[in-house]
């Protein structure tokens, strides 16, 4: 006889007050089998927990179902407790009196009926679980991080000095991501490269850290622990252990005057290059869509000049497949371009840039060495308008976000032209100062009172070319809505952070959740922020949402740690939920008839066939077998199996048809 | 019978699985998105894992409309659990047919872990169109020996 015990959470006033969680135990009282019901104001707390402990000791409950918040927020909570107890952790169930009922439904009778009707539910679900127990597999102790920005290098390093191996891969032909174009950070104005060179020189030379640059991941397989990672090495043109990076091939090369990425497209780069010249690893790569030798088939100048003959034409992609147990996932961002904008000239305009080409200008690495000058003739600008919010905060672009840094780098790029042009003029438009943060609001106050940065609270609506000037037209909120016009050498667009233009793709991938932005989704907002949903997948950095860099590095380590942790085991034991062939006693051996059409629908390539023999070796039927390790549970053989006999622990075939029936 | 469509409450039962559309219907929850309470979710690993017998104990048992709602194609947890349930749904619902359930009260969806608006519009509008349908009786009527609402018209 089944003695379930029911516990329904009040959550404080969260499910409390919609739904009367006494009426819900005494209902759930009545029910058959139970024997025990009662409900608490916390159940997650210490006494909330006791009180299940309890009941299980003293009442000799075979099962336990919690009525309290999402079984994906506390089932581990639960479980451990009647674990501590004594039962089984899988003979508890949690009906989702919160999420899906309280915080969804008026307080009305049938709220209360609908959280009633959930617990019966559950309560006929567990009194069919059977005790499980988990499976031990072995941990890869190797880390594989993607992207090699700030956020992907702090991650590696930690990893790596905690004595684990890392793989890093990086899709650009160097490390440094986006911070290493920026000219100085908020609120200190640190040169960006003093600060981020050493720590990329620091990957290249770890012991522990294996480094993939102009590479990109090609597919991902498998589960915590144990990961296998297919990395695309794209072919360089250049045999790396060769080449010293002298440079000469880069003086050399005719093509001269390709965009530079680097540079945010406002200076030049050659076909053979490196990204920047204190690039990680200092080789360079060809840029085959560009180099006159594979246009045409004639040059190889490059090949001429080096000394150590590392040029190599011919060279192929390389895959390389790399075992680890665990990812970080740190592929940050782009900015949106100047061309996402009608009101402000679809990017026709040169004098219209953004923030990240502003940077390039201020950059002492810059196209122009750090002094700032307009790209369309190369004079100083007098007067120069910064708009914030170019994109973020405006439904109406598709963009609903805040880009959070905007505010910040908005003020600091007022600033750094203020300190190289006195005579200048700097205007911000913007809609609100958001400036949260350690120091920053003082910084903002320091552009305005300081370096006089004049703010005007409004938008613009449009900007136009006039006699060599552009006229910016926006509106003062703060003087009764009066109208502006100023006459602009450069506009500055603070335009809106974005991910990646794969990081859909890439997230499909690696079977990882993103939102309609297409950032990733950590596992939760606030408990589990750098974990995925997908065990093993950590996250860091702008690709999860727009950041700035003190948040990046932080999140960073805070996956790092998160990858450490894990790694501090030798084996970890993971769900039971796993499928299961059925086995009879012979002559039948098992109601699997050996179709193996579970075969043909597993992803995850875990049915294996078995050979079931009498004493003689004679073969008398070969049935489908699971292998444990390799199954992930998702029952797509249950749903598919003729004879029924493969089932799915935890979610079996009876538990769902009682689930059913109870309704 | 005849119900009064401001009366009739139906039942709708929901096949979810756990990483895209129960994590969306939490998110709902968090984001205090109010719906329709008629809902109750049969939690799933993965839409793939749900037998269609399923459905029909589902109408079997009493229910006015049915839900069956995972990740978007592409993100399945599971790789490609997604397309199995939909492959199996086209077949399936010709047999839905022939048993007599009208197929206006099977819905599929796609909703993501962060669509919560998405799952309570989808059921307030599921919930809608099933009133509209009225109660689901045909079946328990076929095993009563009584005709189906069809013959009868």
């Amino acid at each position: 006889m089944p003695r379930i015990g029911v516990f329904i959470c009040h959550c404080g006033e969260n499910i409390g007050a919609t739904v009367d969680a006494a009426a819900v135990a005494k209902a759930a009282g009545e029910l058959p089998g139970v024997v025990h019901a009662v409900d608490y104001k916390y159940m997650c707390s210490d006494p909330g927990q006791n009180l299940i402990k309890e009941a299980i000791r003293e009442k000799k409950l075979t099962g336990v179902v919690v009525g309290a918040c999402s079984p994906r927020m506390h089932e581990p909570t639960f479980r451990r407790a009647c674990a501590e107890a004594g039962l089984n952790a899988f003979l508890c169930e949690m009906a989702n009196l919160r999420e899906h009922c309280s915080w969804v439904h008026e307080k009305l009778p049938e709220t209360t009926e609908k959280a009633i009707d959930l617990v019966r539910v559950m309560v006929e679900k567990v009194k069919r679980n059977r005790p499980l127990f988990p499976i031990n597999v072995p941990i890869t102790k190797t880390a594989l991080v993607l992207g090699g920005g700030i956020a992907g290098i702090q991650a590696a390093l930690d990893i790596a000095n905690a004595g684990h191996p890392v793989v890093l891969v990086e899709r650009e032909a160097s490390i440094g991501g986006h911070m290493a174009q920026l000219s100085e950070t908020f609120p200190t104005l640190d040169c960006s490269q003093c600060i981020l060179t050493p720590r990329m020189v620091e990957v290249a030379q770890h012991p522990n850290i294996r480094l993939y640059t102009y590479s990109e991941l090609e597919s991902l397989e498998g589960f915590i622990g144990n990961f296998k990672a297919v990395i695309r090495k794209k072919a360089r043109g250049i045999d790396e252990a060769t080449c010293t990076g002298c440079g000469a091939c880069i003086q050399k090369c005719p093509t001269k005057k390709i965009p530079s990425e680097f540079n945010a497209h406002l200076g030049h780069r050659t076909a053979i290059y490196v990204p920047f010249p204190q690039a990680v690893p200092n080789k360079p790569v060809i840029d085959r869509a560009h180099c006159t030798y594979y246009r045409t088939g004639k040059c190889k100048l490059c090949e001429r000049v080096c000394p150590t003959k590392a040029l190599r034409y011919d060279q192929e992609d390389l895959l390389v497949e790399v075992a680890v147990g665990a990812v970080v996932v740190a592929t940050g961002y782009e900015v949106k371009g100047t061309d996402f904008f009608p009101e402000y000239g679809y990017g026709r305009y040169k004098d219209v840039i953004t923030g990240l080409q502003f940077e390039r200008l201020a950059s002492a690495s810059g196209p122009t060495l750090g002094a700032i000058r307009r790209p369309s003739d190369g004079q100083v600008p007098e007067t120069v308008v910064f708009i914030a919010c170019a994109g973020s905060r405006d439904p109406a672009k598709g963009l609903h976000y805040c880009s959070k840094i905007c505010c910040m780098y908005t003020a600091k790029h007022a600033m750094l032209y203020k300190h190289k042009v006195h005579h200048g003029r700097p205007y911000v438009f913007y809609m609100d100062i958001r400036a949260g943060g350690k120091m920053y609001e003082e910084f903002v106050r320091r552009a305005i009172e300081e370096d006089q940065v004049s703010y005007i609270r409004g938008r613009v609506s449009r900007i136009y070319e006039k006699n060599g000037k552009l006229i910016v037209k926006g509106v003062d909120t703060l003087l009764n809505s009066r109208p502006v016009e100023i006459a602009a050498d450069l506009v500055v667009l603070a335009t809106a952070m974005v991910p990646q233009p794969d990081a859909e793709a890439l997230a499909q991938k690696m079977k990882i959740s993103y939102d309609g932005d297409r950032f990733l989704n950590e596992a939760h907002p606030k408990l589990r922020p750098v974990e995925m949903n997908t065990a093993g997948i950590f996250v860091a950095g702008a690709c999860q949402a727009p950041k700035d860099i003190p948040e990046t590095v932080a999140q960073a380590s805070g996956a790092a740690s998160k990858v450490i942790g894990l790694f501090s085991k030798d084996e970890l034991s993971r769900e039971p939920v796993v499928a299961v062939v059925n086995r009879t006693a012979p002559p039948l051996f098992s109601t699997c008839v050996g179709c193996f059409l579970c075969e043909t629908a597993c992803p995850y390539q875990a049915i294996e066939r078995e050979e079931i023999k009498d004493r003689n070796g004679n073969v008398l039927k070969t049935v489908a077998r699971v292998n444990q390790g390799v199954c992930q549970g998702c029952g797509t053989c249950v749903a598919l199996c003729r004879s029924k006999s493969i089932d799915l622990q935890g979610f079996t075939n009876e538990q769902v048809f009682a689930e059913l029936v109870a309704l | 019978m005849e119900f009064a469509v401001s009366a009739f409450e139906p039942k709708l039962v929901a096949f979810v699985c756990n990483w895209c559309t129960y994590a969306g219907a939490d998110l709902t929850g968090t984001s205090r998105i109010k719906y329709a309470p008629n809902v109750r979710l049969i939690r799933l690993p993965c839409t793939g894992r749900i037998d269609f017998m399923l459905l029909l104990q589902a109408f079997g048992k009493g229910a006015d409309g049915v839900i069956v709602s995972g990740c978007h194609p592409g993100d399945c947890h599971y790789t490609a659990g997604n397309f199995h349930a939909r492959r199996r749904w086209t077949l399936f619902r010709r047999l839905l047919d022939f048993v007599g359930v009208d197929l206006r009260r099977v819905h599929f969806a796609w909703v993501s872990a962060a669509e919560g608006a998405k799952w309570a519009e989808l059921v307030n509008d599921v919930k809608t169109k099933i009133q509209a349908l009225g109660p689901y009786d045909a079946f328990p009527k076929r095993l009563d020996g009584r005709p189906q609402p069809a013959e009868v018209a």
